[in-house]
This record gives C-alpha cells, structure tokens and sequence, in this order.
C-alpha cells in the first residue's frame, strides 16, 4: 500500500505533491498534538491534585505542627531529680525583654515607665540604651509572666520579648553545693551542673542523683544548730550509703541560693567536703590501726610503751590527757594515743605506710561527679619525721570526701567502692576492689564501737543503733604554723556497727567552746552530739528498728576481747 | 463592546475574529496577578528597605503598557508577526550578547542589562520570538523544497542555547529547549530522531547536574530533603496548608514575610495562604484552559506554520506555568521562573504579553485555503 502510494505521488505534478505532503504533514502535526495536550492536561491534573493534598488532605501536615514545640521542648536543658524523684532542678520558659531602640519614638518617657514597673530598672540607663543607635538592647531577663503582661500594658512602641529558658532550682540554698548553678545563658558554672553541662543540654531524661533531699535537709539543720551552738565559721557533714558508695547527702556551710549565687560573697560557694584539705587528726587513726592489723604486726592486745613522750629531731610527740602507761592496740585507738599510734606505725614501716595510704587513695585527689574537687597535701619526700606524723593524722592534709571513702571501706567489709552522686541503678554490679581484709574491717568496727561506748565519742551513742566512729580534732595550719585556738573538730562514724548500713561524717571549722561543754571545743564534746542527733533522724526516717544492745549475740558481734582500762 | 458585524474597521474584525474566551482567561490571570502583587511584594519591598509600595508602583504601572502592547500586537496579520518576531528576535539576540559586556551581575549571573533606567532580561524576549521564528523555519522547510528551514532552526538554536548557558540561565535554556524539541515534534520529526534527542535532552540535565554546582544542590535538595537547607520550599508547604481551603484573606498570610522569593517564583504560595485552595485551582484552570482551549483550536489548522507557532507558544506558557506550580509544590527541583502574568518582573510581563499577542494573533479566525503568508 505505502508503496503504491508512492508511486502514485511520483507521477503527480509538483504543486500537487508539495500539497499532499503538506496534508500528511499537517495530519502528523495534528497526531502528535494530541500527544502533546493529553501530555500537558495530565501535568495540570497533577498539579490540581498536588494542590488539593498539600492544602488539605496533607497527613504529614499534621505531625510537622505536633513535631515543632516537642523540638524546642527537647532543647531544654535537662531536670535534675533526688533519689526518690524530687525536682532539684528545672528549667522554666521565661520571657526576656528587649527593645529596638530605632523604633522607641520617646526612650525618656519609655524609660521612666518601664522603671515604674519592672523593679531594677534604672530610669536614666535605661533611658541611654533607648536612645543608642544599635538596633538591638537588652531590657531586662526572665520576666514573670505578670511582668511580661503589665509591659505590654504599658503599649510602648520597640519592645519586644525573647522567650528564654530560665534555671530554677527548688529548694535553693538546700543542695547548692551538689547541684552547682547556671549562669544566665544557662550554661552550668558549679557542681553538677557544670560536671554535666554537656550531658543536661542533649539529654530528654532528667538527671537522678543520689541525693536524698530529706536526709540533705536533716544534715543542713543539725550542721547549722552546731555551726550556731559553737560559732564556728563552717561546716561539713556527709551521709554515704555503704551498700553503694552513694552519697545520700552532702551539706557544706555557709553556702548559697542557687537560684541567685551572686548575692552571696564567693567563699558561700566554697565547698568544704570537696575542696577543702585538712589535717585530719585523730581520725586517721582508723588507717594507722587497720593498717598494723592488717599487715599482722599488731593484736588487739599487743601493747606498746606510751609512758613517755617521743623525740624526733626538733618534734616532741605527746599525748592529749596521756595515760603514760603501757597500752594496748585496742586502748591506743579509744584513748587516741599519739605516742602509741607512731610506735605502730614503727613496727610497720614508712615504705608500707605509704603503701597502705595509696591503697585508700589518699595520696590522689578523688574522684566525683563535681568540677570542685581539690587534691591533698602530702609530704614529698616521704621522710621518717612525716611517716611518724602521719600516723596519727597530722602533716598530711585530705579532703573531708577522701575520709569518707576510706572509712567506708575500713567498716563496710574491706571493700573499697568508687564514691558517686548519681544514683545506681539496681541491676549494675557496684564496682569494688578490696583494700583490708574481712578480718581485720570486723576488728576496726569493734574498735570504733568501743570509742562511742567508753572513749571520746560517747555523745555520738544512739541507744539501740550501735554508732562507732572516731573523733578527731587538729589544728588548724595558717601560714605554715599551727595556729591555737582555731581547730578542725571532726567525727567519721558509722552505724549500725554490728552491720553498717549507713556512714555519717561530720566537722566544725574553728569551733568555739562554751559552758555546756566546759569550754572545750574539741570534737568528742562539739560534734559528736551532732552525730547523735544526725543518726537518730536517719534510723527514724529509713525505718531501722533498735537492738538490744544487752542481748547476748549483739555482744558478741562486737567484744573487743582485750582488757581495757 | 459592541460591534456590528458589517463594521469593516480593523477593531471590528479583530474582535469577531480573536478568540474571546481566551482573552478573558488571560485578562483573569492577569487580574489574579494585580491582586497578588499587592499583597505579596510590600513584604518583601519592606524587606530590602525599599518604601512598601515599590514593586506595586513598578508592576501595576507597566502593566497597561503590557496589556496594550498585547492588543496591538494581536491585531497583527501572519505576516506581520513573523517580521516582527525576526526583528525581536535579531534585537534580543544581540541584547543577549551584550549582557556578557555590559550586563550587571545579580546573583552570580550575568542576565540584564540597563536601557534608559530599565533593567531588561533579554532572555526573555528570545523566548517567543525564537518560537514563532522556529516554527517558520520548520513550516517552510516542509512547504518549500530546497529550503535548508530546519538546518537555521537547529544552528539558531544551538546559538541561542549557548548564550543562554554562558549566563548562566539554565532555566530559559530549559524552556527555549522544550519549546523548541516540541515545535520539531509536531513538524514531524522522526521518532528515531525524537527518542535520540530526548534522551540527549536527558543527558544535559544529567550534565548540568555536574557542570552547574546550584543545579546540583537543587536536585540533590529535592532528591534528599535532609541534605541541605529545604528552608523555602518547608515553608511553602506549609503557607498552603496555613491557606485551607479558602486562604486567610488577601494581605493576611505571613510566607512573604520569610521567603526571599515570595513575590516572583514562590508567588504561588502566597496565593495559597492568602486566597486558598479553590482560587488556586482557579489559577491552575486558567492555565490549563488557555493552553488545552488553544490546542484543540489548533487540530482545525489549515496552516503548518500558525500550527507551529502557537503550540510553541502555549507550551512555552504553559511549561513556565507548570514548572513555577510544581517546584512550589515540592514536585520538581525548585527552578526559577515566572508564573506567567502573576510572578513580579518587568521584562517577564512585557515578553509575556509579547508572546500571547503572538499567541492572540495567529490564532485567529481566518478564512481561506490557509495561505497566509
């Protein structure tokens, strides 16, 4: 056919093929036409339909509206809970007032009645920001939502308001050493706050410490009644649980409102538990005598000659109301013999002493979940004069936290546990190396026993809850000498001491004696009724039943099987 | 209007014989433009600092000149179009050239030029005059033997896509290009020929894609919305679904506030937030009707070459349509280009109006054997 019909145009005159060609061309134009219009009604129908479900039918639509206020929700910087879920910080959304000073049409009559209501607020300054030629002054941050309302009342022209976060912290002055602060672009500048900055800005969860804000509340109000009672400058108490290594409370006095760190002077923000390092007195004496034992050149009953005091080159070592008669290791720990604790020491060695101390982690600074943490003052070289000193706590200086973690370990078993802030789940194993063995921590908890019942600390007793502990009084170094009259009085105690559970420490900076304690400002008459008082609010808040202490296989947990005098 | 059907003059045989029903769909876009005009651009006038009514001022007082300059030039015989379309054509090209020595730079590219305190975009004048100059070419290839029309065509074209490529304004070069493989197409171009240019036409946007790094952000960018900053074409999306079904009322939407582009290629979304989804349609269903209305006014051509032109020039319409709609709407790359008649822009209105008069003229009603030239 296509064939033939060539043939036939062949034959055709010229006009008349161009014609027909152009018919079959003008035919082809039209076909494809047609292909062309289907093509551009189809895009306009997908256009129409797009159209219909970008406006309405749009599902995705929806979730992008949810989605926006969840992001800037999870911008927030994260809440910090206690242990039992107690906000100890949160975060509030706050509107902060700004202005455009170009489009103020009167900053002096701006000024005066922004002055009138918001409080702070300098006419006069105000007056000059309004009236620069920056196009962007802050007015003043984190308004009160009836701040923010009466401003706009107040129909000024170039106000404007930011919505800013603004860090709240509950219970204020209660856990401020813990918790730290932010500063106002709330970025945090102390304590937990700070250690993690980064991990409460990314984190959805708030953040649990290990705090108990009602044993945080009993510490704050026993540590200030001392504080009070005695007129010392400070203060510092702690509660760790043994099971764990959790702090369950850490109050250092003075201290500050977190809410507000600036109206307080810079020494408030000084925590006393973690950055200060003291000479810990007596109360090293726990190391001194776990130590003889444990190496196993000491008894109980062994006795060392303390009738005289020990010269070392230009140092006399004496006793505080000595005996001046032989004792026993047993009576050197309750009567807190300077002379008898170097002897021991002696017989172990100054290579072994330092050995022993590293093992507790004296000689670092320790580790926990805070910026402010200072390292200890320890002697370097190591000489025989600082081994003899050290024994009985004087010539090295740790922090109050560094004692704490010791004496857990020396009373908990033997078992030396990383201290933390952060509450411990209850599935993860709690890490632990042992320092002492079983043996020698059941002796070490007789012995501090014995103190509360027959020697220094008795005021610590609690009838019923077996307190032990050690008390421990040193004076205090100023400039390089010992300065009289200005103390670091001490206890470091544990209950119940047939079973510890709970590690209570307490101390008093530059406690002052008065009549009911005959003038004395020593720890045994200053902070061990504090102890008391501490330990018979915990058992009640926890819910620990008393002993009877008279009962034959309570008495036998925890005889010192040495004759004491 | 009123004329009699005896009237003679030129004004009463244009009106019997243009076709009405797609003047008055223009002259609808054009009054949905005016309104979005002066909604859309005091925001963004605002924005550069300029006084609000800037643009407005600038748009609704050239547009009378447009419109008029549309009349006119649709009052035009066949043969007047096609001279004048050469002569624009000549003018333009050589305007093109031009822009490369004394052209201003905007935005990395080098696409106006300064003519007595206007700025002209010569690229948009190639546009319908290169189609109704193609479709000649074409025609006459077909109705004159001997006639080497589609060897010009294609050696134009490469002259003019080269140009348009230096720029860079691959945008154009994507409508010219289109217009001119359709004008082929329908002059009965092979289809071993349509396959092999189409999918060379496939192979520069796979080309431009590597040579041009803004084209390939955008395609990345749409391919990948977390890949880059989909920050207007999020909000766009989100001005329709503010709009609903009947808008938040002309002046009420707040996209032109934040799209640096609200007044010329994201025009659309303004549309969508202040008037709606059913006035959307409505724009969507006048451009759909021009163009499809004038295709199947063209199946009764007599005439290859009135055939030609004004398919190329619906489809350059209807594309910069299309493509301005679908890149709001998220269904191509965003590309810029006007929404014909409704997008701000001096040049792009006047060639616009060029281009439908064009459109206006050859489509006409005539009566005879279809030798018009």
């Amino acid at each position: 056919m296509a064939t033939r019909l060539s043939d036939l145009v062949r034959y055709l005159p010229a006009r008349l093929r161009i014609e027909g060609t152009a018919k079959q061309t003008l035919e082809t134009a039209r076909h494809r036409l047609v292909i062309t219009g289907i093509l551009f009604a189809l895009a306009f129908t997908i256009v129409a339909l797009r159209l219909v479900d970008v406006t309405v039918l749009k599902d995705a639509g929806e979730p992008r509206l949810a989605r926006a206020p969840k992001a800037e929700l999870q911008m927030g910087r994260a809440d910090i809970i206690d242990r039992n879920g107690v906000l100890l910080a949160t975060s509030l959304a706050t509107a902060s007032l700004y202005a455009n000073p170009k489009l103020v049409i009167d900053p002096a009559d701006a000024a005066a009645k922004l002055a009138r209501t918001l409080p702070g607020i300098d006419a006069k300054e105000t007056a000059a920001k309004l009236a620069s030629d920056r196009s962007f002054v802050w007015i003043k941050r984190n308004l009160t939502p009836r701040q923010q309302y009466e401003v706009n009342r107040l129909g000024i022209p170039g106000l404007f308001f930011q919505r800013e976060e603004h860090r709240v912290y509950p219970h204020g002055v209660l856990t401020s050493h813990v918790v730290g602060f932010t500063n106002i672009d709330n970025r945090g500048l102390a304590g937990i706050e700070q250690y993690y900055d980064e991990w409460l800005l990314q984190s959805s969860e708030p953040l649990q410490l290990s705090i108990d804000i009602r044993v945080q509340h009993l510490l704050r109000e026993e540590l200030a009644a001392s504080i009070d009672e005695f007129q010392a400058i400070g203060g510092a108490a702690m509660v760790l649980d043994l099971a764990t290594g959790e702090l369950l409370g850490m109050v250092s006095l003075p201290d500050f409102d977190a809410n507000n760190p600036s109206q307080s002077p810079p020494e408030n923000r000084f925590n006393r538990n973690t950055l200060g390092v003291y000479e810990p007195g007596s109360t090293f004496k726990i190391f001194n005598t776990a130590m003889a034992l444990d190496y196993g050149v000491s008894t109980l009953a062994t006795s060392y000659d303390a009738t005289k005091p020990i010269h070392v080159s230009r140092f006399t070592i004496s006793d505080y109301k000595g005996k001046n008669r032989w004792l026993s290791v047993a009576e050197i720990f309750m009567y807190s013999s300077n002379i008898g604790s170097v002897r021991m020491m002696l017989d172990v060695g100054r290579e072994r002493q330092r050995e022993f101390l590293d093992r507790f982690g004296f000689l670092k600074a320790p580790t926990i979940e805070l910026p402010e943490v200072a390292a200890p003052l320890v002697p370097s070289p190591w000489r025989d004069v600082n081994a003899m000193t050290i024994s009985f706590g004087h010539g090295i200086s740790v922090t109050p936290l560094q004692l704490v973690v010791g004496t857990a370990a020396i009373v908990n078993g033997g078992i030396l546990r990383p201290v933390t802030l952060i509450k411990r789940r209850g599935d993860e194993p709690i890490p632990g190396e042992r320092v002492i063995s079983a043996r020698t921590s059941e002796q070490m908890r007789k012995l501090m026993r014995l103190v509360v019942e027959k020697g220094s600390g008795k005021s610590a007793n609690v009838p019923g809850y077996l307190v032990g502990g050690k008390t421990g009084t040193a004076e205090k170094i100023v400039n390089g000498r010992y300065k009289k009259d200005s103390r670091i009085s001490s206890f470091v105690g544990a209950f119940p001491m047939n079973a510890p559970r709970f590690l209570v420490y307490a101390m008093l900076d530059e406690p002052k004696g008065n009549k009911s304690t005959f003038g004395y400002a020593t720890a045994g008459w200053v902070v061990a009724p504090m102890i008391s008082r501490i330990v018979s609010r915990i058992a009640a808040l926890y819910g620990i039943a008393p002993v009877d202490e008279t009962e034959p296989a309570v008495r036998d947990q925890l005889l010192v099987n040495v004759a004491v005098r | 209007m009123i004329f009699a059907r005896t009237d003679n003059s030129v004004l009463s045989r244009w009106w019997w014989t243009v076709d009405r029903w797609t003047l008055m769909a223009i002259g609808l876009i054009v009054a949905f433009g005016a309104l979005l005009t002066m909604a859309a651009t005091p925001a963004v006038a605002e924005r550069l600092g300029l006084e609000p009514f800037y643009f407005v001022k600038r748009q609704l007082g050239l547009l009378p000149f447009a419109l008029a300059m549309m009349l006119a030039v649709s009052m035009l015989s066949p043969r007047e179009v096609r001279r004048l379309a050469l002569v624009g054509f000549v003018i333009s090209v050589v305007l093109l050239c031009l822009t490369f020595v004394i052209g201003a730079e905007i935005k990395g590219a080098r696409r106006w030029i300064n003519i007595a305190g206007f700025s002209l975009q010569p690229s948009e004048f190639v546009k319908p005059t290169f189609a109704v100059l193609a479709a000649w070419l074409f025609a006459q290839q077909r109705k004159q033997e001997g006639f080497p029309g589609d060897l010009i065509a294609i050696v134009l074209y490469l002259v003019v896509l080269g140009l348009l490529l230096r720029q860079p304004d691959v945008g154009m070069a994507l409508v010219v290009s289109a217009v001119w493989f359709t004008q082929f197409f329908l002059a009965g171009l092979r289809l071993l020929w349509v396959v092999a240019l189409g999918a060379l036409g496939f192979a520069s946007i796979v080309a431009a894609y590597f040579v041009f790094p803004h084209v390939a952000s955008r395609i990345n960018r749409f391919m990948d919305p977390n890949s880059g900053d989909t920050y207007q074409i999020s909000t766009a999306l989100e001005a329709f679904l503010n709009g609903g079904l009947f808008g938040r009322g002309p002046g009420e939407g707040t996209v032109k506030s934040v799209l640096p582009d609200a007044h010329a290629d994201f025009v659309f979304a303004v549309a969508g937030e202040e008037l709606g989804l059913i006035a959307c349609l409505m724009i969507v269903g006048l451009f759909a009707f021009v163009v499809l209305r004038g295709f199947i006014r063209l199946l009764q051509e007599q005439n290859l070459f009135i055939l030609l032109a004004v398919a190329g020039l619906l489809v350059q319409f209807g594309l910069q349509a299309l493509v301005n709609m679908g890149s709001t709407l998220h269904l191509m790359p965003t590309k810029g280009m006007t929404l014909p008649f409704i997008s701000y822009g001096g040049s792009s209105l006047l060639a616009l109006s060029l281009g439908m008069g064009f459109m206006l003229a050859l489509s006409r009603r005539r009566y005879g054997t279809g030798e018009v030239l």
